[in-house]
């Protein structure tokens, strides 16, 4: 630098890290805790089980989270702006119900259906977006009032009946090819191709700048120019058609349209989020924390399945990550101020 | 450095008004800035210094008056519109991203893309370009900071001070409009704000300057913009007024009279500062 400077000394958590760049980088970056997290799991569960450290079994792991890492990519969008979705779960099954109804009726033809869902999901996140951002009112008491009208949708336009006999191309996701010695659903790969759609969008775009200056803070992010208020309603919109996507995939893979779906999935989203290192204040993480965090949860379920565990204890021990999580986040959080 | 007040205003208003029913927050402001001058606006609390500031950023819309900038008329609709003509403000709260990065900050709403069907078709930034931008811009200055990957969180407050400064300059063309950059430093950081902004002058570029630190405007300002009751009570240098008389004339204890010399308006406030006329 040059001999007058105005700032040389900085003592920033980052600078004070040892070692090379490179691995200064990983330590820096919020998803390294989450990886670590998941890489230690698959250990102890790979010593622990006998089962577990196979190709079928990891396929099968991709299958149980791909619904609720789905939604999570949404839940993900919307926390990074400092905001929350408890209707994600609702949205997705009232969407779900009118693919699987509007088609095994013949009402319209399977693809009109599944793009009618995509558009009253997304319509719903158009309407939680207005709501917050034109009211304005918070996301939270927004989200939960969608949550309650979707889920009565849900239920009043289903009259309580799982609907069967679903047409071919609404269960197509759910098919399977194989890889070496496993088989991967189509599903799987729409949900990982929506992963490295929304990493690439977040990190590598304007608007993925924009999105994390907007839940840094909007006033900052509009005084920077940024149109908060297209942005934000843009990002519960786009939630919205994620959890369309969604309702598809939950559609293909369970080969109904049950109206008791997807009742738990805005919780378990969140939690997905969460473990993935994305701070409920808005602003940091990133969405293939998310993905890593979606494997936390299935790789915990099914490992401890595995090992005889029932599954009540596997809601507990997921509930204390969780709280870990956030203390982790809470905590990093006071350091950086 | 002396104002040469024969030159065209880089920014100047006349008669501004606005009123909130029938508060009057700016009645009939006058405003000149010169070219390559530091400007302090200085002012009671509720003398209304914020809102001519935000008249001439776009910030508020005046209902009566003129604002030229570089001698032509002009309008603003918004904050955007004063930013498209070159003028650019460092906020209070320098409107900084604290979790994202120096680099990312500087181009924040002003992103740049890659060449190509890359930059067009897949929007994919031009993180590179940025970053040596930013630090060109940075060396520019003389702000060192040793990496522009470091969050803003991890910067010290004079350190947000200057990244916010650095974006301002980089972006402005005419005027960089700062409000009260050492407000929340230290005497070593706002040292090195003050010399900062010395740097942005000597660059050629002008600045407003809001503060309430009499030292700090007597320090770096080439004249002060003395604003009093929604207009502009005095506009002085500092070498011909002692501080006292300047906050004198900011509590309407003194007034300057057209010669430049001061008359007594108010004995007793006048007698309690230390000040007479001259």
């Amino acid at each position: 630098m040059t001999a007058t400077t105005t700032t040389t000394t900085t003592t920033t958590p980052y600078d004070q890290l040892k070692g090379p760049t490179a691995v200064r980088r990983l330590i820096a970056t919020p998803t390294a805790g989450p990886l670590a997290a998941l890489l230690l799991a698959c250990v102890f569960f790979s010593l622990t089980t006998e089962q577990f450290l196979s190709g079928g079994n990891f396929s099968l792991i991709v299958q149980q989270v791909m619904v609720v890492g789905t939604l999570a990519i949404g839940q993900t969008l919307i926390i990074l702006t400092a905001g929350i979705d408890l209707s994600c779960g609702a949205v997705m099954a009232f969407g779900s119900i009118v693919i699987a109804k509007m088609a095994a009726q013949g009402t319209l033809p399977p693809l009109a259906a599944i793009a009618l869902g995509l558009v009253v999901c997304g319509g719903f996140g158009l309407l939680n977006g207005l709501l917050v951002q034109m009211i304005p009112l918070p996301p939270f008491i927004v989200t939960l009032g969608m949550l309650n009208v979707a889920f009565a949708l849900t239920h009043i336009y289903s009259a309580e009946q799982t609907v069967t006999d679903l047409p071919a191309p609404l269960t197509a996701l759910g098919e399977t090819f194989p890889l070496g010695r496993t088989d991967i659903t189509y599903g799987s790969l729409v949900t990982i191709a929506l992963f490295l759609a929304f990493a690439y969008a977040l990190s590598s775009t304007s608007w993925g700048r924009h999105v994390y200056a907007l839940g840094n803070s909007p006033e900052s992010a509009r005084l920077n120019g940024i149109r908060t208020s297209r942005l934000t309603i843009g990002v519960y919109t786009l939630a919205g058609l994620v959890y369309g996507v969604a309702a598809l995939l939950l559609v293909s893979r369970t080969g109904v349209g049950d109206p008791q779906a997807g009742q738990t999935d805005n919780l378990d989203s969140i939690t997905a989020v969460v473990l993935g290192g994305t701070s409920l204040f808005g602003g940091r993480g990133a969405v293939l924390g998310t993905f890593i965090g979606v494997l936390i949860v299935g790789v915990f379920r099914n490992g401890l399945q595995l090992m005889g565990v029932a599954s009540i204890y596997q809601t507990l021990i997921t509930g204390i990550l969780v709280i870990l999580a956030v203390t982790v986040d809470q905590i990093s959080r006071k350091k950086a101020r | 450095m002396s104002t040469d007040t024969s030159a065209t205003p880089v920014l100047q208003a006349r008669g501004l008004v606005k009123k909130y029913g029938h508060v009057t927050a700016i009645d009939g402001a006058d405003f000149d800035l010169m070219p390559g001058e530091v400007l302090a606006v200085i002012g009671d609390n509720g003398a209304g210094k914020t809102s001519l500031i935000k008249a001439l950023t776009g910030a508020i819309v005046p209902d009566e008056g003129e604002i030229r900038l570089g001698g032509k008329p002009i309008r603003f609709s918004g904050p955007q519109s004063a930013r498209e003509h070159g003028i650019e403000t460092v906020y209070q709260d320098l409107a900084v991203a604290a979790s994202m990065d120096i680099a990312s900050n500087m181009f924040l709403g002003r992103e740049l893309r890659r060449p190509g069907v890359l930059g067009s078709a897949f929007r994919l930034l031009d993180k590179k370009r940025m970053r040596e931008e930013a630090a060109a811009h940075m060396a520019d200055l003389k702000i060192g900071l040793r990496s522009l990957t470091q969050a803003v969180e991890t910067l010290s407050g004079g350190q947000r001070q200057a990244v916010a400064v650095a974006r301002a300059v980089a972006w402005a063309r005419s005027v960089v409009v700062m409000d009260e950059p050492t407000a929340a430093l230290g005497v070593r950081e706002s040292g090195q704000v003050l010399d900062l902004i010395r740097r942005v002058r000597d660059k050629g570029m002008p600045v407003v300057l809001i503060s309430h630190n009499m030292p700090h405007v007597f320090e770096i300002a080439d004249r002060i913009h003395v604003h009093r009751l929604g207009r502009r009570e005095a506009l002085i240098k500092p070498s011909d007024h002692s501080m006292a008389e300047v906050v004198a004339i900011m509590t309407g204890a003194l007034t300057v009279k057209s010669d430049g010399g001061t008359v007594v308006t108010d004995a007793d406030a006048a007698r309690a500062a230390g000040v007479s006329a001259h």
